[in-house]
């Protein structure tokens, strides 16, 4: 089993702290960190490859610096490593980023299985993983939570839902993208540690990958960010007094009034 | 202070404090409370690498020494010692293998140890022979290709949960310490079973049970080394694991400290927080200075053994004895500095004052300690002469 998995290198955001004049984010002096979701990826693909055999690879796009990110994949026992990066793919959209890493699964010569992080916490948008599976062709299941039969020709898995899971079979080669419930990620080892030490990460640009700049980066985004703000907390607040059971009861009434709920006998 | 560890201790310090703070530290009340093996724990252990320290690179280690193992066993014991101790439970159990083992031994039991697939365990304690160590009466039988164990042995960590437990048992009566011998022994061995497991006051994450060997038929190639060499394996061990113990009381007594500590500061009574109150600055002051004191000891000791040297039995003894002495002293004054709070379940420090008492029994006690220091100044002072 061929599996690759897409990792992204964030700001630690529970560090994180916005420009109160422009509304971005402060990245000066944040650590940056594994995206916290691409670690159940990388459990995920693990567990896989412990079972089934064969090899991961981590992708990442980012700056010279996201190399980090690979190096800890490695610590954490991948088998290999490439950082997809370029001026010209600095201010990438999930559109213009899905392109850069379908070119890079595919200089990689492709896989059986590619493993995603069900989104990143600096954007949230959770489009790169299915947009990468629109682009490559591949058949895709998102948020997947675990799964009940695996081989090398098709995965049955559980994808979460807001009432309950569905179970999808999923022929291969394929893609999902990962839901925290896939497993407690492991520590890193000693042994991949020491080994992440030495490795020099593999890194590709543009021309390596034959994608045209104005595909790619700032130029191959179709997203315009116009304004970024927070927002405003707003509403009423109203203190309950008296016992618990008294200011249920009045809790009752309020919603009553205000149509949230029905009133009834 | 800087011990001027190299990159690579530095790193399995590194990961043994991150696998202690994230996932040791959240269930060590619960571990305790319900007297649970930590099965998780050992897993997480096993995945990073951390049970392949001392295991030589060739049975798929990473060729450590002891002082390796003991940073990994401080920044365990600093999280749970009931945690640690399962953990250094299965050196305790390798390094008869390591020390004493032929190539086909190492080849089938080490790595497994390595991975941390297997868990091992050491065997010694009668009930009528702990620190009189030469009175055991378990007794191994040559008939044939095989040894007939018949006895039991008490108070054996991880009893239960091991995969392989070296055992020290009597071959030949009539030669006295000199007439015992080791062995392995699996747990399918027909005649081997599991007893009781305790009850403890501390390290209660931890398994302690009582091992039965009724008539227990073991392959004669599992013998360690030769005959008659049971107790020289037990010591040689022991020479080895004891700064581990030593690393354990340090490991404890750090984390009493920072909670003691980070609890003066922000309690407050008579209006200043209590640090403030040179009563208990003296105390906090005492206390870590005695760890880091125990601290050199044990790192100082552990460097020795690993240079190669062979008269370790007296600072190796030395190494267990003070950081366990001061682990003792430094949670019982963790508590006092608590006052009542300290002495609350809702607070990690009454746990280690429970904790810290083993230290200063098991492995030989802190008054046995004593008397092999005692011992080899006796004879240093007499060659002087
Ligand atoms: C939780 C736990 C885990 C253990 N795990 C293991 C294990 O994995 N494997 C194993 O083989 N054993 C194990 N033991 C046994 C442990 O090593 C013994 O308890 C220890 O060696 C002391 O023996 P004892 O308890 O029989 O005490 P005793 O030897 O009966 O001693 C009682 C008291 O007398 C003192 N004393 C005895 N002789 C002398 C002397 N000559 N001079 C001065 N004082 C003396 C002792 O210091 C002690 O204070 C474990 C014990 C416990 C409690």
């Amino acid at each position: 089993m061929k599996i690759i998995v897409c990792i992204k290198q964030v700001p630690d955001t529970a560090n994180v702290r916005l420009d109160p004049e422009t509304h971005t984010l402060k990245r000066e002096g944040v650590e940056s960190i594994v995206n916290p979701f691409d670690l159940f990826a990388l459990e995920a693909a693990l567990r896989l490859r412990e079972e089934l055999g064969g090899a991961i690879t981590a992708i990442t796009m980012g700056p010279p610096q996201a190399a980090e990110v690979i190096k800890e994949a490695i610590g954490y026992g991948v088998d290999d490593g490439l950082l997809v990066s370029d001026r010209a793919f600095a201010g990438a959209d999930t559109w213009a980023t899905t392109r850069a890493l379908a070119a890079a699964v595919e200089h990689l010569g492709g896989a059986d299985l590619i493993v995603c992080g069900k989104q990143a916490v600096d954007g949230d948008t959770a489009q790169v993983g299915p947009g990468l599976a629109q682009r490559l062709d591949l058949p895709q299941v998102a948020f997947v939570k675990g799964w009940r039969e695996i081989s090398d020709g098709h995965l049955v898995l559980e994808r979460q839902m807001d009432d309950g899971f569905d179970v999808v079979r999923l022929p291969l080669p394929g893609l999902i993208t990962v839901v925290r419930e896939v497993g407690e990620p492991r520590p890193p080892s000693l042994k991949g540690k020491m080994r992440a030490k030495k490795y020099q990460v593999p890194a590709v640009g543009a021309a390596e990958l034959g994608l045209d700049p104005a595909e790619v980066g700032l130029a191959g985004s179709h997203t315009e960010v116009v304004k970024v703000f927070a927002p405003q907390a707003g509403g009423d607040r109203l203190m309950l007094g008296g016992t618990a059971e008294e200011a249920g009861a009045r809790v009752i009434d309020l919603l009553v009034e205000a149509k949230v709920i029905a009133g009834g006998a | 202070m800087d011990y001027f560890l190299t990159e690579e201790q530095e790193m399995i310090r590194d990961l043994a404090r991150q696998i202690a703070q994230e996932r040791i530290k959240p269930i060590r009340a619960q571990l305790d409370e319900a007297e649970e093996f930590p099965h998780e724990i050992i897993k997480a252990l096993g995945q990073a690498d951390l049970f392949g320290i001392i295991i030589p690179e060739e049975y798929g280690g990473l060729g450590g020494g002891c002082l390796e193992n003991c940073l990994a066993v401080e920044e365990l014991s600093r999280a749970c010692v009931g945690c640690s101790t399962s953990y250094a439970a299965s050196f305790l159990g390798a390094y008869p293998i390591l020390l004493y083992g032929s190539k086909e031994q190492k080849e089938k039991y080490l790595p497994a140890i390595a991975s941390g697939e297997t868990l091992a365990a050491f065997a010694l304690t009668e009930s009528a022979s702990g620190s009189d160590a030469a009175s055991i009466k378990t007794e191994a039988v040559r008939q044939g290709d095989e040894y007939i164990l018949r006895g039991s042995k008490q108070w054996i960590t991880n009893g239960g949960e091991a995969g392989v437990y070296t055992v020290v048992a009597i071959t030949d009566r009539s030669k006295g310490p000199r007439g015992a011998s080791a062995f392995i022994v699996e747990p399918g061995d027909p005649g081997f079973s599991v007893g009781k497991k305790e009850s403890k006051l501390g390290i209660r994450a931890s398994a302690t049970a009582e091992l039965i060997f009724n008539d227990c038929r073991i392959p004669a190639d599992r013998l360690l080394s030769r005959e008659g060499m049971g107790f020289v394996v037990a010591m040689r061990t022991f020479d080895q694991s004891r700064p581990g113990v030593g690393a354990q009381g340090v490991g404890l007594a750090q984390g009493a400290l920072d909670e003691a500590a980070a609890f003066a500061k922000t309690r407050k009574q008579f209006g200043k927080p209590i640090i403030t109150f040179q009563a208990v600055a003296h105390m906090l002051a005492d206390m870590a200075t005695k760890i880091e004191a125990g601290r050199a000891l044990v790192y100082a000791t552990a460097r020795y053994i690993d240079s190669g040297a062979k008269d370790i039995g007296k600072v190796s003894a030395m190494s267990k004895l003070f950081p366990t002495d001061v682990a003792m002293e430094v949670t019982t004054n963790a508590v006092q500095i608590l006052g009542g709070h300290g002495y609350m379940r809702d607070y990690p420090v009454e746990k280690m004052m429970r904790d810290a008492k083993i230290l200063q029994i098991y492995e030989g006690t802190n008054q046995i300690q004593r008397n092999v220091i005692g011992q080899e100044l006796n004879k240093e002072y007499g060659r002087k002469k």
